[in-house]
């Protein structure tokens, strides 16, 4: 009696565990998705996030978890990531540049670049320089010439953290324009904006979510990319200007190392859908993101692109070997 | 104005609303009371659930639950020797000793009143003074948060009074453990030991628990059944009523620790970990009896517990008028705004009143509302955590710290450094070591680290970028307060040297 007991026990735990496995590879997903946001709360990642939130779980089919691995400007999560099983339950959100910045500056970032297989790029949010509302710079030139006329060094720009794409608009356009501002590093695009507006630094190397979020208070000398935004349409770009600086941080999804192909394209599949859903777009509109639809073919492209310009931009500044 | 209230209260005041404030501040006031979960992290978790509903109902949960759980805090503090939120650590000193003397439910009903008092004087400056004390946020850049992280260092001098090297130590040591992980600025790589979970640092919440709650379990294994008699529960009558006409007796108190929480709060790169210890400070250097802060004086619970709910209401300043946020839960109200297309500042204020008006009552309703749900509430728990053997308290406890700590950042590792900062409290204590110099060190580290070096490198315009610390009035007032603060415990001895100088010279004139 107790052998039959156990053999039954041993039976369906058997089940148990080859089951899902079999459902698993029959008709993907099947369970609820893990979306890791490895920056805090309230910030670009995390607000894009929860645009996305209620749509991908109408085209996902399951229920999708958003959690947080805050930590090492995005390090702790995407060392955790690449360590996930790579079933298509567990993504994270991954930005450019960090993902090529941190580990060739840093050695042991905890994963390489290229181990976080790219499902989607969805949006960018391009550099944009911008001054105070009440500041005596009405125009890039009045600030390029302000720069020129004092000792180099002395103008400050604040942006988010060091080796960002704030950090790194503003070295081109201290190259572009043969001058020398200093970039101040804060603790996020947020955290620099009081010190804008209590007057601590001349001028705010941010991203175009910023000039619109404080329309009011900043204004927008010039945006680093191609071609100007909608939502900041009388913004110049850079280019524009005849400075050629183009920058600015891509965030998209990306999977552990080992998950299957197919499972990735239907991923892409379904973050396409979200991104041009409507209610998805208006908002990402509003909050002055730029959506981008890159597959995992056109994502990996991108990043293999920014690696090498990275880092010949990385090696002439001295920052790495 | 008048008409904004009268607006929101109108609005405020649906069975809907009032369910939802009262929900809110209850779900609150328990994600606070557990070590580990936070207030950031329980608005956090609530977001998605403001997806369905209207902007005024999201946004009034969120403020209920952000002022319950900064209060809840205050329970696991006084009960356990454990903050439940890193912004009710001065809660500890005095609320668990008398906990431990068994007045626990006195302390309860200090840290309610007190945090209900403090809640509602922030929200009348947010509601009454926004826009002339958002400036004060401006104010500050990084050479004046370098300052203010120097000035809270010199609360060590009275926290350790006495011990002033061992506490001095406990900071250097708190600083050197806050260089953990990625540097704020320049990005290097330090002290991880190859591991790249380290790359994020050490959380306070993870050294909270370790340094406070670790040593206090295994103090309570060691004396085993003996704490039942040492720590009995003593049922007295009239003790609210007693607690509460002693509490109004401290008016300088109560509205210190306000004006120092709110002030704090408004501050976006200090949040309520600085308010209360500052609070704390300065009621114990006001006090006629400061020998007693720190023995179980209800005095030290007030400050702390009315300046960390003052924090509430006066983060919420820069955030309606400037779309600045004065502290991390703060932010997340912001991201959820954004979310639902409404863009804080001014604007918001006018073109939105019907919002911003019923939001900013429903905090100060919330703080209403904690009176009789904690007193009643928490004295229950106060009267069930004093009468449960340590045989069940213990390891329940013990299950608590390993899940706050790994929920902090979904992180194993942080189990494993709060065990291992466990051992070590429980070992430096016994050295004579207290936990708070580490814990300060640990949170003022990195303010003063970002704001010295974002100084320097503001500073080129100076012969030597140093003077770029010096320059600003604002500055020198917190160099004024720092040196005052860090001399204070002494004037006493310095008088009297001064005096015996006098003496002799005419003894010998």
């Amino acid at each position: 009696m107790n052998k039959v007991a156990i053999r039954l026990i041993v039976f369906f735990a058997l089940i148990a565990v080859i089951l899902p496995a079999t459902v698993f590879s029959a008709e993907y997903p099947t369970k609820a998705l893990t979306y890791i946001i490895c920056f805090n709360p309230g910030g670009e990642s995390d607000i894009t996030a929860r645009i996305q939130e209620p749509v991908l779980k109408k085209y996902f089919g399951q229920d999708v978890v958003v959690t947080y691995k805050i930590g090492g400007g995005g390090s702790v999560g995407w060392s955790e990531l690449i360590r996930s099983k790579p079933d298509g339950y567990t993504i994270a959100g991954d930005n450019l540049p960090h993902i090529i910045l941190q580990p060739l500056e840093r050695g042991k970032a905890g994963y390489n670049t290229l181990d976080l297989k790219q499902i989607y790029m969805f949006e960018s949010t391009p550099d944009l320089l911008v001054v105070r509302q009440d500041s005596p710079y009405k125009t890039l030139k009045d600030f390029i010439d302000y720069a020129k006329k004092n000792p180099p060094g002395i103008v400050t720009v604040g942006g988010s953290g060091s080796s960002t794409a704030n950090d790194l608009g503003t070295t081109m356009l201290n190259k572009a324009a043969g001058i020398k501002l200093t970039y101040i590093p804060f603790g996020g695009s947020g955290s620099a904006v009081p010190a804008l507006l209590g007057g601590h630094v001349t001028a705010l190397m941010t991203y175009s979510t910023m000039g619109v979020q404080y329309k009011g208070k900043f204004r927008s000398l010039a945006i680093a990319s191609e071609e100007r935004m909608a939502v900041l349409a009388d913004v110049p770009t850079f280019k524009e200007l005849g400075y050629d600086v183009v920058e600015g941080a891509y965030r998209g999804v990306a999977a552990p190392p080992g998950t299957p192909d197919d499972i990735v394209k239907k991923l892409a599949d379904v973050f396409d859908k979200v991104m041009k859903d409507p209610a998805v777009q208006k908002k990402m509109d509003e909050n002055g993101f730029k959506t981008e639809y890159m597959g995992p073919e056109a994502s990996l492209k991108l990043v293999k692109k920014k690696m090498v310009e990275y880092e010949a931009i990385m090696k002439e500044l001295g920052r790495i070997k | 104005m008048f008409d904004y209230i009268l607006l929101g209260l109108h609005n405020l005041f649906t069975i809907q609303n009032l369910l939802l404030v009262l929900a809110g501040t209850v779900s609150g006031m328990i994600v606070g009371a557990l070590p580990g979960l936070t207030a950031t992290m329980a608005v956090a978790l609530l977001v998605p659930f403001t997806y369905t509903m209207s902007p005024i109902a999201g946004l009034v949960t969120l403020g209920a639950i952000y002022m319950g759980c900064i209060y809840g805090g205050a329970f696991s503090a006084i009960l356990i020797n454990t903050p439940g939120t890193p912004s009710s650590i001065g809660t500890t000193f005095d609320g668990y000793p008398m906990a431990k003397q068994g007045r626990g439910e006195e302390a309860i009903v200090a840290a309610t009143i007190g945090s209900a008092i403090g809640g509602l004087f922030g929200v009348v400056c947010l509601i009454f003074l926004s826009p002339p004390l958002a400036d004060i946020a401006l104010k500050f850049g990084p050479a004046e948060y370098f300052w203010v992280g120097v000035f809270g260092i010199t609360i060590i001098s009275s926290l350790s009074e006495g011990a002033f090297l061992k506490g001095i130590t406990g900071a250097a040591f708190g600083i050197l453990v806050s260089t953990i992980g990625i540097a704020p600025i320049g990005g290097d790589v330090r002290f991880t030991f190859g591991s790249p979970a380290m790359q994020g640092g050490v959380e306070l919440i993870v050294m909270l628990i370790g340094l406070f709650c670790i040593p206090e379990l295994l103090n309570l294994v060691l004396q085993g059944e003996a704490r039942k008699e040492q720590i009995e529960y003593k049922r007295t009558k009239g003790v609210l009523w007693n607690t509460t006409r002693r509490i109004f007796s401290m008016p300088g108190n109560l509205l210190r620790s306000s004006i120092i929480g709110t002030v704090v709060g408004i501050l976006p790169g200090a949040g309520g970990n600085i308010a209360n210890l500052v609070a704390y400070n300065e009621a114990k250097r006001a006090s006629k009896t400061p020998e007693k802060f720190g023995t179980g004086i209800i005095d030290g619970v007030v400050a702390t517990e009315t300046a960390n709910n003052a924090v509430v209401g006066g983060g919420m300043i820069p955030l309606v008028t400037l779309g600045i946020p004065g502290a991390p839960p703060d932010a997340i109200i912001y991201g959820v705004l954004m979310l639902q297309g409404l863009r804080p500042g001014p604007e918001l204020f006018a073109e939105r009143a019907d919002i911003t008006y019923t939001f900013m009552l429903a905090v100060g309703l919330a703080a209403i509302v904690m009176v009789p749900v904690g007193l009643y509430g928490g004295r229950l728990m106060s009267r069930f955590v004093a009468t449960l053997s340590t045989r069940y308290l213990v390891p329940g406890i013990a299950i608590l710290t390993m899940v706050g700590s790994y929920a902090i950042r979904n992180n194993y590792l942080d189990v494993i450094l709060m065990l291992l900062f466990g051992v070590i409290g429980f070992g430096l204590r016994r050295l004579g070591f207290a936990a708070p110099p580490i814990v300060l060190g640990l949170i003022l580290g990195p303010l003063m680290e970002t704001g010295l070096v974002q100084t320097l490198l503001t500073g080129q315009r100076f012969t030597s970028p140093w003077f770029a610390l010096v320059v600003n009035p604002i500055s020198w007032i917190l160099i004024a307060m720092s040196i005052f603060s860090f001399l204070w415990p002494y004037f006493g001895s310095i008088l009297k040297w001064l005096k015996g100088i006098g003496h002799s010279r005419e003894q010998a004139g």
